[in-house]
């Protein structure tokens, strides 16, 4: 039988509770930034995927189906380890100059995320009545500027619920920042781990601090459901 | 400067992708992971059934720590799932476990708590009035749901199993955490060894588990198409 005597102040307070709190600021960080540049690109194929233009649409249709269809961890260590023979010189030295791992990271999980969102985006705007594109364009509108200034805003009106579950997934999902050395919530655990040999301390408070993130950002859902799509709790 | 890809340590790796030190040593590569897949699958089908069957019961003893559990497990990424089997499950069995087994419970576990939401909102999306039916021809609520409910919600569900199923195969390659010689594993030691080649190694299983992954996601795209004629005619 193992013996095992709990020290909970291992990760409440100290140099290893600096490391957990260090690895929660990484995991926020690398979750922001690629949330922003996911939304950017993912709202870019999801234009590209409603073109008119055929050639467009596909390009775009196998980029959704290639990056969803392909485990995440793979990606990650594709454009880790296997991005500088594909990539053009200077951006191999501009993307060695930053910090690799987390370049590398945000790299993988931008791409990864923006799959899912440009799917997200769409079906909010096949939910706008076509008619308004056919009145934007009849009174003088671009299908680009009708795209930017009519259907665009309230379609992702209605996509931020689904947007904000793909911030929650995007935060898990950088947990496997650490397998490239990112020293991230759970690569900070599994170090407090290997250095204390407090594993279940070390896990308890990473699993909590998680828990914790993915319930405030589930209850910003919520709010956003009631106070803004919904605010005279209609059905 | 390297310049152009060269695909032959590919084909000199081959079969160690495909079945890793198999029949020397144990199985590996493609195959062990489409055995982690499938083994997990059949374990969180019937995983997920109980669970989602808890989240719609009408006792809320049973259905809210049922509901606590599911989310909970939801809130958290699979590595940390992971980490956790690989910490309890020699203290549980008071022995030492497989990695492979740490890595299917953990997928069990994981996956179970996503199955038995498709469980619940598969229940839910039967109409009320068969199970009102149901009831008033006599039969019990658990009877209702085994014989009336169940078989109409499970065929309505397949196409969401089958995309957890891809999930799932997605999820296989974090194995590769705990040592499990699946895929991306494999990958990673053939990378090691050979050491000039990621590019391409890492692009070849890239399209190995999109080829993999995209048939079933078409499957469970054909299947809901199929299910959709069925139920307008």
């Amino acid at each position: 039988m193992f013996a095992y005597r709990f020290d909970w102040s291992v990760v409440l307070t100290g140099q290893y509770h600096e490391w957990l709190v260090s690895g929660l600021k990484v995991t926020i960080h690398l979750s922001l930034i690629s949330i922003v540049l996911a939304f950017l690109l993912g709202l870019l194929i999801a234009v590209m995927r409603m073109s008119q233009v055929a050639p467009i649409r596909w390009v775009a249709h196998g980029y959704l189906e290639f990056f969803r269809n392909t485990p995440l961890l793979v990606q990650i260590f594709f454009w880790y380890f296997g991005s500088y023979k594909i990539l053009p010189q200077a951006v191999n030295e501009w993307l060695y100059r930053q910090d690799f791992e987390f370049a590398s990271a945000v790299i993988a999980l931008t791409i990864y995320t923006s799959a899912f969102i440009a799917e997200d985006i769409r079906s909010g705007v096949r939910s706008i009545p076509k008619e308004q594109m056919e009145v934007a364009r009849s009174s003088g509108f671009s299908y680009i500027r009708a795209m930017q200034y009519i259907i665009l805003p309230q379609a992702v009106r209605i996509t931020i619920p689904p947007l904000i579950s793909q911030f929650l997934n995007l935060m898990k999902n950088s947990s496997l920042a650490m397998t490239i050395g990112v020293a991230e919530l759970t690569y900070q655990a599994r170090q407090v781990e290997s250095y204390t040999f407090k594993g279940f301390e070390a896990f308890t408070a990473a699993t909590l601090v998680y828990l914790i993130l993915s319930i405030v950002i589930t209850a910003l859902v919520t709010l956003y459901d009631k106070r803004v799509l919904n605010p005279m709790g209609m059905k | 400067m390297e310049t152009g890809l060269d695909f032959q340590v590919i084909w000199d790796n081959l079969a160690h992708f495909m079945v890793g030190r198999y029949p020397a040593g144990p199985i590996g590569g493609l195959l062990l992971t489409m055995y982690l897949a499938v083994v997990s699958c059949v374990l969180s089908f019937f995983g997920g059934l109980i669970m989602g069957l808890m989240c719609v019961s009408r006792s809320s003893i049973i259905r809210y720590p049922t509901l606590a559990v599911v989310n909970a497990i939801r809130g958290i990424p699979l590595l940390m799932v992971i980490f956790w089997m690989y910490f309890l499950l020699p203290w549980i069995m008071k022995r030492p476990t497989p990695e492979s087994w740490t890595v299917i419970m953990a997928l069990t576990i994981f996956t179970s708590a996503y199955m038995s939401q498709i469980v619940q909102a598969g229940i839910e999306g039967i109409p009320r009035g068969q199970r009102e039916a149901a009831l008033s021809t006599g039969l019990r609520h658990g009877q209702a749901m085994v014989f009336i409910i169940l078989p109409q919600a499970l065929r309505n569900m397949i196409p969401s199993f089958v995309n957890q199923f891809v999930s799932l195969i997605k999820d296989t390659s974090l194995a590769f955490i705990v040592g499990v010689s699946e895929l991306t594993h494999v990958a990673t030691q053939v990378n090691n060894r050979t050491m000039i080649y990621p590019t391409e190694i890492f692009a070849f299983i890239a399209v190995i588990y999109f080829i993999l992954c995209f048939a079933f996601t078409e499957l469970s795209r054909w299947l809901e198409r199929r299910l959709a004629w069925r139920k307008s005619i």
